[in-house]
């Protein structure tokens, strides 16, 4: 018997079907080493008991408010960290001198915790969406500023120059040449503003609290010390950033479906 | 000599238009809010003294550094393992995809629940925010070391550890040090947030402590004080990686060069 089974032998080759038999097995685990009391139940509900509060969830109209008020708060910052990241990084990236002068600022700014700036937040605005959309904005906008200054300074030297020769003025080169070489750059800000501003959203609603949130359903699920709800939210705000970050992929295939990044991935 | 004062200028110039035009516009401000950056200043020597450094500003650095360190630790060697092995990381990527999904600091109320607000459950928040990305990473480039390599080191017959360390490591050691250097920035929030939500001393207590009593510009300074504190770990960060990566900013150069 040193052949395995026909079946084992397939799964070991299907990284799907794998993927689910690690999935099923991780959600098993976790059923059953607070059962036998490996893990103490009180802190580690198992499986069945979270899939069931997840449900109770489902049902409530508030829990839905909540995810739509995550959602909003979300697209709202990373639209305005997405438009100003795109502009300022064109207009800082094409002008030599102001890159210059501005890189010093930037590589100051950058690293300064987000979070560093909550209790500013909260002082500067008795809204508490607006602190959050501080935060929000703060983080993900240097995302997108690096990744569209590093694109725009990516333009090929030919095509550069050949647009010179044909003298496109300085609007069509910013269309036709420097547009579509910074666009992959800036799709990939993109993609990791998204997942950050998220971040910061559930973490504003979590610690700021007075807005209709995920972050904020979970601190009263932690006053009330419903623990089984406690990780169902977890799993809703992991289930939200999985889709954010699916929808971001997505999005990026169908704006660079031109690129040859992607086009290439295509079977002919 | 013009070139270099040139460029001192170009580093200087705008944070210093910056400051003195924040300096100039907040100075007749009578906003609670927002205290002319002189009173700022001026509050900054009293605020953070010594003393305050040794009760708030090194129990945080040492939490960080533990849990930086550990995070490092676990996402290499867990990296390493799953990388590795084409099977255990097709088990695991679902799982690993979701777990990294989840923003960090919803888990510091469970963590708090579990281990209380002590000094392990600090550590612990760190750990769970940095390990994703130095995971993922190492998982990415241990995944990706060359084929010729890997047989060249089999064909010399070169096995466990001293594969490990001398092959593998290295040639996962520059995605590495992209998934280190964001979780140093995560550990930094993490940490924050860790003293935030349940603490009695450090950075993060203090600087909230300040806004609760309405210590205004104490709580500006320490603001800047956790601005400066991301800065100056990013550029420690920044010598360690060119040390480290020498080797590689180098052959990279060559290749370009080549071309």
């Amino acid at each position: 018997m040193t052949t395995s089974p026909p079946i084992l032998r397939r799964a070991g080759d299907n990284p799907a079907l794998l993927g689910l038999v690690g999935l099923l097995g991780f959600g098993a685990l976790l059923e059953i080493l607070p059962r036998v009391g490996v893990l103490p139940a009180e802190y580690f509900p198992p499986t069945s008991k979270i899939v069931s509060a997840l449900v109770d969830e489902f049902g409530r109209a508030g829990f839905w408010r909540a995810v739509a008020g995550t959602v909003t708060t979300w697209l709202i910052g990373l639209t305005i960290a997405v438009v100003a990241g795109i502009v300022l990084g064109i207009v800082i990236g094409s002008i030599p001198a102001l890159r210059l002068a501005t890189a010093s600022t930037i590589e100051f700014l950058r690293p300064i915790p987000s979070v560093a700036l909550l209790p500013l937040a909260i002082v500067l605005f008795s809204a508490p969406v607006r602190s959050i959309l501080l935060l929000v904005v703060y983080a993900s906008f240097w995302q997108v500023l690096i990744q569209v200054l590093h694109g725009v300074t990516d333009v090929d030297p030919v095509a550069r120059e050949t647009a010179a020769s044909y003298r496109l003025g300085r609007w069509r080169q910013a269309r036709y040449l420097v547009w579509p070489t910074t666009l992959p750059y800036a799709m990939t800000g993109i993609r990791l503003a998204a997942a950050v501003a998220l971040v910061l959203t559930i973490t504003g609603e979590l610690l700021i609290g007075g807005t209709k949130g995920i972050g904020e359903e979970i601190n009263v699920a932690q006053s009330s010390i419903a623990v089984p709800s406690m990780y169902a939210l977890i799993v809703v705000a992991g289930l939200i950033g999985l889709l954010a970050n699916l929808a971001t992929r997505r999005a990026e295939r169908i704006v660079l479906a031109w690129h040859p990044s992607v086009r290439r991935e295509l079977p002919l | 000599m013009t070139r270099t004062l040139g460029r001192i200028a170009l580093v200087l110039g705008l944070p210093a238009i910056l400051l003195v035009t924040w300096w100039f516009a907040s100075a007749g401000s009578t906003s609670f809010y927002q205290p002319p950056l002189e009173t700022i200043v001026k509050v900054f020597p009293d605020t953070w003294t010594a003393a305050r450094f040794k009760s708030d500003v090194v129990p945080s650095l040492i939490r960080l550094f533990i849990g930086y360190g550990l995070a490092l630790v676990v996402g290499i060697g867990l990296g390493v393992l799953i990388g590795a092995n084409r099977r255990l990381r097709s088990l695991l990527e679902p799982i690993l995809e979701f777990l990294r999904a989840i923003p960090p600091p919803v888990l510091v109320p469970i963590l708090i629940l579990i281990a209380g607000i002590g000094n392990p459950t600090k550590v612990l928040v760190i750990v769970v925010g940095g390990v994703w990305p130095v995971l993922l990473n190492t998982v990415e480039g241990v995944r990706g070391v060359d084929d010729v390599l890997s047989d060249t080191c089999r064909s010399y017959k070169i096995h466990g550890w001293l594969r490990i360390r001398t092959f593998i490591l290295r040639a996962a050691s520059p995605q590495i040090v992209v998934g280190a250097r964001q979780a140093l920035s995560i550990c930094i929030i993490m940490m924050v947030i860790g003293e935030l939500l349940g603490a009695t001393d450090g950075l993060g207590y203090t600087v909230v402590e300040f806004q609760r009593g309405f210590q205004i510009p104490e709580m500006w300074s320490g603001v800047f004080v956790l601005g400066l504190l991301g800065v100056l770990l990013s550029l420690a960060f920044t010598l360690v990686e060119r040390r480290v990566l020498n080797w590689y900013h180098g052959a990279r150069a060559a290749e370009r060069s080549g071309h």
